[in-house]
């Protein structure tokens, strides 16, 4: 497939680049692992659940523009490798194939995914995570359990545990390591989002009439349980993240925990075409791009989280700018009013983003909460004393990190465990700055030697000629 | 400078190749700086496939290969920590009449080199290997095969290194060499040069920039090799898998992973680093073939694809001796097939460096000088 503009991840800062690069005349491709447009906070319900708030609404509006415009939308797709020569190259493993996508622009719009630090019993069977869970309420209509223990931080907290209890749930208690003098500090921030703002009142509202417990300051030091998750011990922290020593635990019994630390933006893609990055205190590590969301090639933009975390109406409004700058980099009319507004409503919107990634971000001393024996990596099996062997045998980045322990080599490539080994190794470096993301390796995702491969025989295979004899 | 700064040997590349000849020199009591631009075994020494096979290797190598592999499968012994070396039966497949003849004419040349590789069908090859295609028609097997980890190779390599006083300088660039009274001056990027008495280039497709230290042309080609590997799988085979013209390495891991290599090229050069020029069509043709070799890794999820380096030179045979002309000087590496032969060629640079006799002939490099400039 031939197309002016291919977007990597149809929410809502990819959706609508495709959107305003089609509407001012370019063919578009939005490529997206899901079968629905719409990201993760504007992700559709499945047919059962019915929903009617602001982002359901959203969600539901975004993917009805898109279904009656020129945006060829490739879904249930995986981008599994993207190549620059003359064009740009995706190669996409979609119904069992795989088919190459050639566009003169590209813009990457591929969000962020879930940070949670590790502790000792998060791989218990009733621990997800905070984002995860709002995927299962909102999508679903699915309760984590019957008594949700919420925990971590930033604006997920009181929005999944009044999910929780609007779909008929108890939240047996909510645990924030902000301060409520914290949150009360980041309110002037968001007199410019008044719709932020009341819908955070009227979460904190249904979670005090339910006489949920709200522990600011504390974190979860521990799951308990053998076969799945019983109880939940949670204890008193600085703003660091550190527990403070002799302080009294509690100890809360609960079937489900569902627990976050922010979001990290998922720069695989970025990475794969080593693209210049850049640190952030709140984001972490992310694609670096200019005022216009231009990345450090050529004809290429980076819309949304990539390039730090912003929320849903400033990942939107990017992804307009960016394909309204992908129009004009291929030659289409200049719209110079419209991005003159889109990057006032980016600035307006900014601020209240800024406070609410600010209450998202890592705390550096939580993987201090990591004992030896705790699994950082999920898929490899790799606890921290295993990471700190390699750390103190003379490892001092990520990637031989990765080499000496496996730690990132299993299918999650490094999402759940990357935030907390480059924690581990930080000290060791002088700081999470100068600790370089892994290098970024195809497929993007997982992919199926199935869907790769197609139906060949052994005279279809172009083996080269044979290494010297 | 007084003489606690000057090293003995300065050995600029810590690879695979790099580390083999430090390592015994400084157990015979020489002062050892080991100086490498990155962090140890990163390059091609910890991405390449850990194939430890002989019928891929050439077979003017296969004496030094069959050391080597008994080095490699013995590293607890001698570096003090596993590389995950595992011995495996290996077989090279031919699936035409025309790699039928490609596998009888290696197997007789790697036999008369001491490997000991055998011709047997196909039904006789599904005994070893019960997964492989029905399709094969005929197969090399050699019991003298196997693998290693190559992530591990940098640690293991480190260990040993550290406990033998070796001076490992991680990160640091060297820039040039020059003579110095009594010996060499080894420039780096930021810091003090370094001294010493002997200087050895273990630097791999980067040789030719370094051989151009000292006005010496030589050519080393950079092949691109694209690899490949599962997530963990329930066990889909046994043994070293190959076919028979060599474009096909494909092996399991005890972690279930299943790496898939073979040296499909990719592109890039020396200078491009690696990483960013994978070919498409190659990778879904590698794994193509491994597909047809084992028909269950049609069920497998790639999680992982890389490219690494490999250097060979016009003849594709090493770069291992003196360096002509050059007092003090030496090089090693260039090898096709370099990891596996790695270990055994560093002891023997560092017993020709030493004076010992030769348990095998050095490659000297005389041969494949385009021209020597004026220095």
């Amino acid at each position: 497939m031939k197309v002016d503009l291919a977007v990597l991840g149809a929410g809502p800062a990819g959706a609508n680049a495709a959107l305003a690069a089609a509407g001012h005349g370019l063919s578009v491709a939005v490529i997206d692992e899901n079968a629905a447009a719409g990201g993760q906070v504007w992700r559709a319900p499945a047919p059962s659940v019915t929903r009617d708030d602001a982002d359901a609404r959203d969600g539901a509006a975004l993917r009805e523009k898109l279904r009656i415009s020129t945006v060829e939308h490739l879904d249930s797709a995986t981008a599994w490798l993207i190549a620059r020569d003359d064009a740009w190259r995706v190669d996409v493993a979609r119904h069992g194939r795989s088919e190459t996508v050639t566009a003169d622009a590209l813009v990457i719009a591929t969000g962020a995914h879930e940070r949670v630090m590790p502790f000792p019993g998060w791989t218990l069977p009733g621990v997800i995570g905070l984002a995860a869970a709002t995927i299962l309420l909102k999508a679903n209509g699915v309760l984590p359990g019957q008594r949700t223990v919420v925990a971590g931080c930033g604006p997920l907290l009181s929005l999944v545990a009044a999910s929780i209890l609007k779909a008929g749930g108890t939240v047996a208690a909510v645990v924030d390591l902000a301060s409520r003098a914290e949150w009360l500090g980041a309110l002037p921030a968001l007199a410019a989002r008044p719709d932020l703002l009341a819908r955070g009142a009227l979460w904190r509202a249904r979670i005090a009439a339910a006489r949920v417990p709200v522990f600011h300051r504390h974190t979860v030091i521990r799951a308990e349980g053998t076969e799945r998750l019983g109880a939940v011990r949670l204890g008193r922290v600085d703003a660091e993240g550190r527990l403070v020593p002799g302080a009294p635990e509690v100890a809360i019994a609960a079937d489900a925990l569902a627990i976050g630390h922010g979001l990290v933006p998922d720069t695989a893609a970025t990475r794969l075409l080593r693209l210049r990055h850049r640190y952030d205190a709140a984001s972490g590590w992310v694609a670096a791009r200019d005022g216009t969301l231009a990345g450090s090639v050529a004809r290429l933009w980076l819309a949304g989280e990539v390039g730090g975390i912003g929320g849903a109406a400033v990942a939107a409004l990017q992804g307009r700018l960016a394909g309204l700058a992908a129009a004009q980099a291929l030659g289409r009319s200049a719209a110079a009013a419209e991005a003159a507004q889109l990057q006032a409503g980016i600035a307006r919107a900014g601020r209240a983003a800024a406070a609410m990634s600010w209450m998202m971000r890592p705390r550096p001393a939580m993987a201090g909460g990591i004992t030896p024996e705790t699994i950082v990596c999920r898929c490899e099996d790799v606890p921290r004393a295993a990471i700190e062997a390699a750390i103190a045998a003379g490892a001092r980045d990520l990637n031989q990190v990765k080499q000496w322990t496996r730690c990132g080599m299993g299918p999650c490539q490094g999402r759940m465990c990357g935030e907390a080994a480059a924690s581990l190794l930080a000290p060791h470096v002088g700081g999470r700055e100068n600790v370089a993301p892994w290098t970024g390796r195809p497929p993007l995702r997982p992919v199926s030697a199935d869907d790769l491969l197609g139906d060949f025989d052994y005279a279809d295979i172009p083996i080269p000629a044979p290494a010297p004899p | 400078m007084t003489n606690a700064d000057r090293f003995d040997c300065a050995v600029i590349g810590a690879g695979v190749m790099g580390a083999s000849v430090a390592l015994p020199l400084a157990r015979a009591g020489m002062r050892v700086a080991l100086v490498d631009r990155g962090p140890i075994c990163r390059e091609a020494s910890g991405v390449n496939a850990g194939t430890l096979t002989m019928q891929m290797t050439r077979a003017a190598l296969i004496p030094y290969a069959l050391k080597a592999w008994e080095l490699w499968m013995d590293t607890p012994r001698w570096l003090g920590l596993s590389v995950g070396a595992e011995q495996r039966d290996g077989l090279s497949v031919a699936f035409t009449e025309a790699e039928v003849a490609i596998l009888e004419a290696r197997a007789a040349a790697r036999r008369a080199a001491g490997a000991p590789i055998t011709l047997v069908d196909g039904a006789r090859a599904r005994e070893i290997e019960p997964g492989l295609s029905e399709r094969a028609l005929r197969v090399g097997h050699c019991p003298v095969d196997g693998f290693a980890s190559a992530y591990l190779t940098g640690r293991a390599f480190r260990v040993a290194l550290e406990g033998a006083g070796v001076a490992l300088r991680e990160g640091v660039a060297v820039t040039g060499v020059e003579r110095v009274r009594g010996g060499w001056q080894v420039r780096v990027a930021d810091g003090e040069p370094l001294m010493a008495t002997r200087v050895v280039l273990a630097g791999g497709v980067w040789l030719e920039d370094m051989a151009g230290w000292f006005g010496i042309r030589l050519p080393i080609k950079v092949l691109i090799n694209q690899l490949a590997v599962t997530e963990r799988m329930p066990p889909v085979m046994q043994s070293v898998l190959g076919i028979a013209s060599g474009l096909l390495s494909l092996k399991q891991y005890p972690n279930g992973t299943v790496l898939i290599g073979g040296g499909w090229q990719g592109r890039g050069g020396r200078h491009d680093g690696r990483g960013d020029a994978f070919v498409p069509e190659a990778l879904i043709g590698n794994i193509r073939l491994a597909a047809f070799v084992l028909p269950a890794l049609r069920r497998a999820r790639i999680v992982r694809a890389w490219l690494g380096l490999e250097a060979e030179t016009a003849d594709a045979l090493p770069v291992l001796g003196p360096l002509p002309g050059v007092e003090d000087g030496w090089i090693i590496g260039s090898v096709h097939s370099g990891y596996t032969s790695g270990p055994f060629m560093g002891a023997l640079l560092a017993d020709a460096i030493l004076g010992r006799p030769l348990a095998l002939p050095l490659f000297p490099i005389d041969r494949l000088l385009a021209q020597k400039d004026a220095a």
